[in-house]
């Protein structure tokens, strides 16, 4: 009896788990063929910069490891009681000043220079100059998306930062503003530069200056609640016309396509339009995620499905399906109007 | 009438102890202002918390085994988190410390008690009920005793995701007097014995003839005096806000994000240092007497002790090198916090030349002091990366700091706290613990330590941010983190060795006697367990080691100090 309960749970248990597996939504596959991460690959100035004081203190640090290490384990080697030990107490040794003076001075001085090389690249990064070609983007960060905005283009997007590629002899870096909507988040792209929040009442500034091309993912990495851990972002470097042709398009109001006229009035008619923005129509709102070149993006949810029209479909219906605790709440809506919807959303080019 | 039931129980314990012996104990325990058995009773109540707050921690393992798991849900993740932090901090780590010294200052400077041993008892109830208040909340947080809705905001509870406009229901609310309940009662312990070292040390105990434990103790004491009250203040000031519609925090009305920030860490940073001076002062207690050597270097030992707890108070913004300071800011903490590593690394140093010449016994609590050294090495060398500014700029908020705060946490504190009860245990019960069981219980957990936490270094280099209740697939972490899952196992196995260990010699230990590592301080001059009174007489010393001079007339100490 007491065994069939516990089989029982270790059933029930199992379950659960492999229903974890089945809620990846494609992205594993997306996100595998993105090398990953790692700080110390980095493609983009600031990171370039941190990634060579990063060796610098790796050296001297791991320096200090083997040397200190091996005092340890040579005195507790050395040193320990033997079997045939006489009993006697060791020689006390109650200290030594020149030898303090010695490990107080050289740790001093080892600090000292690496407390000056530290100064110059915080102002070689936080001091940088900004040159003429520079990109402007304005990054704000959401319960639990990004919203990324272009002043000078007049484009608004989310999730999906595509900047241009910048190559040293007529450098284009993009420099960035970063604000919140609510809580505190932060930006982080490990490839492109190190972390910088956002944070509500208050305005930071960062650039990077990716020279290669490419998808580099990030994510925030402040806590920011619920759904802290799914606020992940791409960024997509491309060659400068790529760049140009992407701006280009997403200037252009979306295609009116007669075909999808009821599911547009499905979305003007009900409560999407308080939140989401589709330029050319009744929708204005700015809670959400601009949805002017919905199908344009990779990605659903900041990340958690690949932007496909199945998905799509599963998000209105129900976005806590896909990310629970989302702050969209489920849409309810009748399965004709969710098809016309989401027919409608995916000609949002 | 609740005060009459009270009643009696305690006229039954004094008038009839063999028929409830139970209840008469109890009472006993609940009604007494002796140091010893606070001690205890911190000592005990920190356990208590540490295996719920430990398999807090196993489920969050559980969750981040593998990629994409759905084991428990976001918001469960962030509670476990939220409640795991806030228990480690305050009702692990704090208390167990301060149970210690609360224990042994009294002792080693030859005492009766502390200075105002009720404080101390209203200080450890007060400790105590803010404690269950904390876990209380996950049946009274949200509403309508709603199960399972503890505080979600993590335990630096940043701003304004705390304001009611992010954090409804009352979750938020229970951490806040939580907090300010038990750090009023760390005060309270501060003050006492405070008050206590500089009154009531016994004759010839002058402050350069005090054991270096009872320096560190004074030193830990006027820390949580200094920082403590920051962050009693900002609990206030969060209360206001929530209450009473104060705008301190909340953006919304255009209060600061970044001034909570500030508040938090300028408790916060010295905080680490309030955990990690009380672990320096067991291993200046227990390295020298299994090296069988006297602390080498006992006057800069002090003196760096103190410098760190100064340094400490100048380095909290290092905790916010991505909040977007202005260079000079970054470069001034960056440098304050670089300072840090001068004095301790002359505190490691010293502790190698104590073990240095001498014939080291390798018992439980020197193996546990062993694995604090290495540790704790690593743990101050992956810090000096994190003082770094531009390089903290990719580490902070990822796995790297995360690992690198348990190798502080664990890897030395915890480390430090398993030598101490080791070491000490014979002392308050009488009873030796087994070695057999404490070699097990130390290799188990070192592995497992070391399987959980080194991995998660990599984890952060390769671009994992912390508290993330998931991961996608694909980004080369799930082996890390599978690794690192499997190390719990290790970890909880060496704890259950622990806890069988103590059940066990408590039930049928060798008897310890009043000395048996043949140490030198005073506590080892009462019998085991001490009487109430601690002395039969009170002691007179002419050297920091009094039980030395009395082996070695031939040879005494004073004539070197």
């Amino acid at each position: 009896m007491m065994m069939k309960r516990w089989l029982l749970g270790i059933a029930a248990m199992l379950a659960a788990a492999s229903r974890a597996f089945a809620n990846d939504w494609g992205m594993g596959d997306a996100n595998s063929k993105i090398p990953p991460s790692s700080i110390f690959s980095p493609v983009s100035t600031p990171a370039s910069d941190i990634n060579t004081l990063a060796f610098f203190t790796l050296a001297i640090t791991g320096t200090i490891f083997l040397i200190v290490g091996s005092l340890i384990v040579y005195s507790v080697v050395r040193f320990r009681a033997r079997s045939d030990d006489d009993g006697r107490e060791p020689p006390q040794v109650y200290g030594s000043n020149p030898i303090e003076f010695a490990w107080t001075t050289v740790p001093a001085i080892i600090v000292f220079v690496l407390i000056l090389i530290t100064a110059r690249t915080i102002y070689t990064v936080q001091a940088a100059p900004r040159p003429p070609g520079a990109i402007n983007v304005r990054v704000i960060g959401h319960q639990w998306w990004w919203e990324f905005q272009y002043p000078d283009l007049g484009i608004v997007t989310a999730n999906e930062l595509h900047v241009p590629q910048s190559d040293p002899a007529n450098p284009t870096p993009t420099f960035i503003v970063l604000e919140s909507a609510d809580v505190a988040h932060s930006f982080w792209v490990p490839r492109l530069a190190g972390k910088t929040d956002a944070i509500p009442n208050h305005r930071n500034t960062m650039w990077i200056d990716p020279h290669e091309v490419g998808t580099f993912l990030g994510q925030c990495a402040e806590f920011c609640g619920t759904e802290h851990a799914m606020m992940l972002l791409r960024v997509i470097v491309e060659p400068r016309g790529d760049f140009q042709r992407w701006a280009e398009a997403e200037k252009q109001a979306p295609v009116q396509d007669a075909s999808v006229a009821r599911g547009r009035a499905v979305f003007e008619s009900t409560a999407c339009v308080n939140c989401h923005a589709i330029r050319g129509t009744a929708a204005n709102g700015t809670f959400g995620p601009d949805l002017t070149h919905l199908m344009s993006r990779e990605t659903l949810g900041a990340g958690v499905a690949i932007n496909t029209p199945e998905h799509l479909k599963i998000w209105v219906h129900d976005p806590a399906e896909m990310k629970p605790g989302a702050l969209m709440p489920a849409m309810n809506l009748e399965p004709k109007d969710l098809d016309g919807l989401v027919a409608y959303l995916a000609t949002l080019r | 009438m609740a005060g009459s039931i009270e009643h009696r129980i305690a006229l039954s314990a004094e008038s009839d102890h063999a028929s409830l012996p139970i209840l008469g104990r109890a009472h006993e325990w609940v009604v007494t202002v002796d140091h010893k058995r606070l001690g205890l009773m911190y000592i005990g109540g920190g356990l208590v918390f540490f295996l719920i707050a430990g398999l807090q921690a196993a489920t969050m393992r559980l969750q981040l085994a593998i990629p994409n798991a759905g084991i428990i849900a976001p918001q469960v993740f962030n509670r476990l988190l939220t409640v795991h932090g806030t228990a480690m901090v305050f009702l692990v780590g704090m208390p167990i410390l301060t149970g210690f010294l609360n224990y042994l200052v009294p002792l080693m400077i030859g005492a009766r008690d502390l200075a105002f041993p009720r404080l101390n008892a209203f200080g450890f109830w007060l400790w105590l009920f803010g404690s269950l208040l904390l876990y209380f909340s996950y049946i009274g947080g949200d509403g309508l005793y709603g199960a399972g809705s503890a505080p979600d905001v993590g335990w630096f509870a940043y701003a304004p995701l705390t304001e009611r406009a992010f954090s409804r229901g009352n979750s938020t609310d229970y951490w806040i007097l939580s907090i300010l309940l038990t750090s009023v009662g760390s005060t309270a312990t501060a003050i006492n014995l405070l008050t206590s070292i500089f009154c009531m040390r016994c004759e010839g105990m002058t402050l350069r003839k005090m054991p270096v434990l009872v320096w560190l103790a004074a030193v830990v004491s006027f820390l949580m005096c200094v920082v403590l009250p920051p962050l009693s203040a900002a609990q206030a000031m969060l209360l206001l806000d929530r209450f009473l519609g104060a705008h301190f925090f909340d953006t919304q009305a255009g209060g600061s994000a970044i001034l909570w920030q500030h508040f938090f860490w300028i408790f916060g940073h010295p905080e680490v240092y309030v955990l990690v001076l009380p672990a320096f002062a067991f291993a200046n207690e227990i390295i020298p007497v299994f090296s069988r050597k006297v602390i080498f270097g006992y006057s800069v030992m002090v003196a760096a002790s103190c410098a760190l707890a100064f340094i400490s108070l100048g380095v909290w913004a290092h905790h916010m090198f991505s909040v977007g300071m202005a260079p000079a800011g970054n470069a001034f903490f960056a440098a304050s916090t670089m300072l840090v590593s001068i004095p301790t690394g002359i505190k490691i140093f010293n502790w190698i030349g104590t073990m240095w010449g001498g014939k080291i016994r390798f018992r439980i609590p020197m193996m546990f002091s062993v694995g604090f050294l290495a540790q704790f090495l690593i743990a101050g060398l992956t810090g000096i990366m994190l003082a770094v500014a531009p390089f903290d700029w990719q580490l902070t908020d990822t796995y790297f700091v995360v690992a690198h705060f348990h190798y502080v946490l664990i890897g030395a504190i915890v480390f430090m706290i398993f030598a101490a009860i080791y070491y000490w245990f014979p002392k308050a019960t009488g009873k030796m613990l087994g070695e057999r069981l404490g070699k097990w219980h130390f290799w188990l957990f070192l592995i497992g330590f070391h399987m959980t936490f080194d991995t998660l270094h990599f984890a952060g280099l390769r671009g994992m941010p912390r508290r993330i209740y998931t991961y996608q697939p694909g980004r080369g972490l799930d082996t890390i983190n599978l690794i690192a899952s499997i190390g719990v196992i290790f970890q909880a196995a060496g704890i259950l060795m622990f806890l069988i260990n103590v059940i066990r010699s408590l039930r049928s230990g060798k008897p310890a006697g009043d000395d048996p590592w043949d140490a030198w301080t005073l506590e080892w001059s009462t019998s085991s367990p001490p009487p109430e009174y601690n002395f039969a007489e009170l002691p007179v010393v002419r050297s920091r080691r009094p039980l030395w001079d009395l082996k070695h007339p031939e040879d005494p100490d004073w004539k070197y100090e």
